[in-house]
């Protein structure tokens, strides 16, 4: 079988071409650097992703601090762990990097702030 | 009339990469103006990652990028007013701001720092037929709404334009559990970078729509449908392709601005290409100590070359205060065939500087020509170059001559 991939790793967005049988890559072209391949590898097997989402915050500067995972999880995944996310309302203040979630539903991936949000 | 050395229109992440690197080169005396009530400029309302990975090496989301230059603007003592806004620019550099707390402002500045960013094209500029219901939002006011504001724009959703903050709120909105019907483009290319129509187009089945566009809008006090249709090459859209869609909510995604009024009320003059302004190597406009750099002298596609190009932009203004003065950039540089624009638009031929341009349309298997007269100064092979990536190219001094303009083109 041959694919032809958009690499989602950085801003360069190389069109991986890959042939493989089944899940294992036979071959890629295309891509810049080696993290061009490993993608794919990785996409074949298990698809994976980061997400962004925020929080609700009370007492704060602002209603909301944003969020976000620290490590890619399955993306058929990714409404699970929204869910977990908008369960959660946290006391102001919040400082970036303040672990929300650890390790949430066990995937390997925590939930952290990434907006400083001070107390009104 | 108070004074200060170099005044810095607007905290966002060309303001802030500004102001550090003018400290780092031994400027006292900055004062940075903010509109907003909090530093950051649109960083603080792109909470997706991506961010960084040239510049950290890592990917951070907006607001983390944002607060490691705000830790160290704080960390350096440099003076701040936010919540401030600038209301006139005079060409001899007297700035003119109002705030709530300080009230009038009249400074006069040695130089003056453009770093505004950009605004959104709105309906008005695309002057689609129909009625004026709510339900109407550009991607950037919908992202404010959602990810600032915590108020949910609409649950059933079109976005026409597919540029990159379109895709990005296609990926947002559905999250928070929306509906995206569909991205339309008028274009028979994207507009926004292949990775965002990969991971947040693909990655959730919305589809796009190349070469169709909305033609009316419905409803009466909210947006009840469009109605789309397929476009010919010229944009037109061909009769007999429409299609009603009934949704609550239509996002724009059509085009960024940059934002220019200041730096026209201060004389200078724009490039209609860009529509930012026409500057030289070092950042500089045509009116002396004054300079610009970021969105608001041409559209970027990723914030990590925004604060190289105001870190460089620094380095000249530095040079231009300890100096007086900088050296005259008598060579034009002119945007040739399948470029859309360059910056700068003047060099002197002596000095090494970043070449940034954009191609007019998708393109496979080009190079980027470099030309002064006969002599090819560069020529850079490309597999493919998109109107949706800026492409940026060092230009070395020590193969320019300082008396034959600049040509450069893609063939």
């Amino acid at each position: 079988m041959k694919t032809t991939f958009t690499c989602i790793v950085c801003p360069n967005g190389c069109e991986v071409e890959a042939e493989y049988e089944g899940k294992k890559v036979l071959s890629v072209k295309g891509n810049l650097c080696p993290k061009g391949e490993a993608y794919v590898t990785q996409e074949l097997v298990d698809p994976r992703r980061t997400i962004a989402s925020s929080v609700r915050v009370t007492g704060g500067a602002m209603p909301l601090a944003s969020v976000r995972l620290t490590n890619a999880i399955p993306k058929d995944r990714i409404f699970d762990v929204m869910k977990e996310i908008n369960s959660i309302t946290l006391p102001a203040p919040v400082r970036i990097g303040d672990v929300v979630i650890p390790n949430v539903l066990g995937l390997n991936s925590d939930v952290i702030v990434t907006k400083n949000i001070d107390v009104l | 009339m108070m004074h200060k050395q170099a005044i810095i229109v607007g905290g966002g992440p060309a303001g802030l990469a500004a102001a550090l690197r003018l400290r780092e080169k031994g400027i006292e005396d900055i004062l940075i103006l903010e509109r907003e009530k909090m530093l950051g400029g649109i960083l603080r309302q792109c909470i997706h990652d991506g961010f960084g990975l040239t510049r950290f090496g890592e990917s951070l989301s907006g607001p983390e990028y944002a607060q490691r230059f705000i830790d160290k603007v704080q960390e350096a003592g440099i003076e701040c007013i936010t919540d401030c806004t600038v209301l006139d620019i005079s060409s001899d550099k007297i700035v003119t701001a109002a705030s709530r707390n300080q009230g009038l402002l009249q400074i006069r500045a040695d130089a003056v720092l453009l770093t505004m960013g950009c605004r959104e094209r709105t309906r008005g500029a695309l002057a689609t037929p129909g009625t004026r219901p709510a339900g109407v939002y550009t991607a950037g006011v919908a992202q404010n709404y959602v990810n600032l504001q915590n108020i949910m724009v609409g649950h059933e959703v079109v976005i026409l334009g597919s540029g990159d903050i379109g895709l990005i709120m296609a990926r947002r909105m559905t999250l928070e559990g929306a509906h995206v019907k569909g991205v339309y483009e008028v274009q028979s290319y994207p507009n926004g970078l292949p990775r965002n129509i990969q991971q947040c187009l693909n990655d959730y089945n919305i589809p796009l729509h190349l070469s169709h566009t909305v033609v009316e809008i419905k409803g009466r006090e909210r947006l009840t449908s469009v109605v789309v249709a397929a476009c010919d090459e010229r944009f037109r859209p061909i009769p007999g392709t429409e299609e009603e869609i009934p949704c609550d909510t239509l996002i724009l995604s059509v085009g960024l601005i940059p934002e220019n009024e200041l730096s026209l009320a201060a004389g200078v003059n724009l490039d209609p290409r860009t529509r930012g302004a026409f500057v030289d190597e070092n950042c500089q406009t045509e009116v002396p100590g004054i300079f610009a750099a970021g969105n608001v002298l041409h559209v970027h596609d990723l914030v990590d070359f925004v604060s190289l190009e105001a870190e460089a932009l620094a380095d000249n203004v530095a040079e231009y205060l300890k100096v007086g003065s900088l050296p005259a950039c008598g060579l034009e540089v002119k945007a040739g065939a399948n470029v859309g624009h360059v910056i700068p638009q003047r060099i002197s031929g002596t000095r090494d500087f970043t070449l940034s341009l954009r191609v007019r349309q998708p393109l496979n298997g080009v190079s980027v020509v470099v030309r002064q007269g006969d002599q090819v100064i560069l020529r850079r092979k490309m597999r493919k170059a998109l109107p949706a990536e800026m492409i940026q190219l060092p230009i070395k001094a020590a193969k320019l001559t300082d008396n034959v303009d600049m040509e450069v083109y893609v063939e």
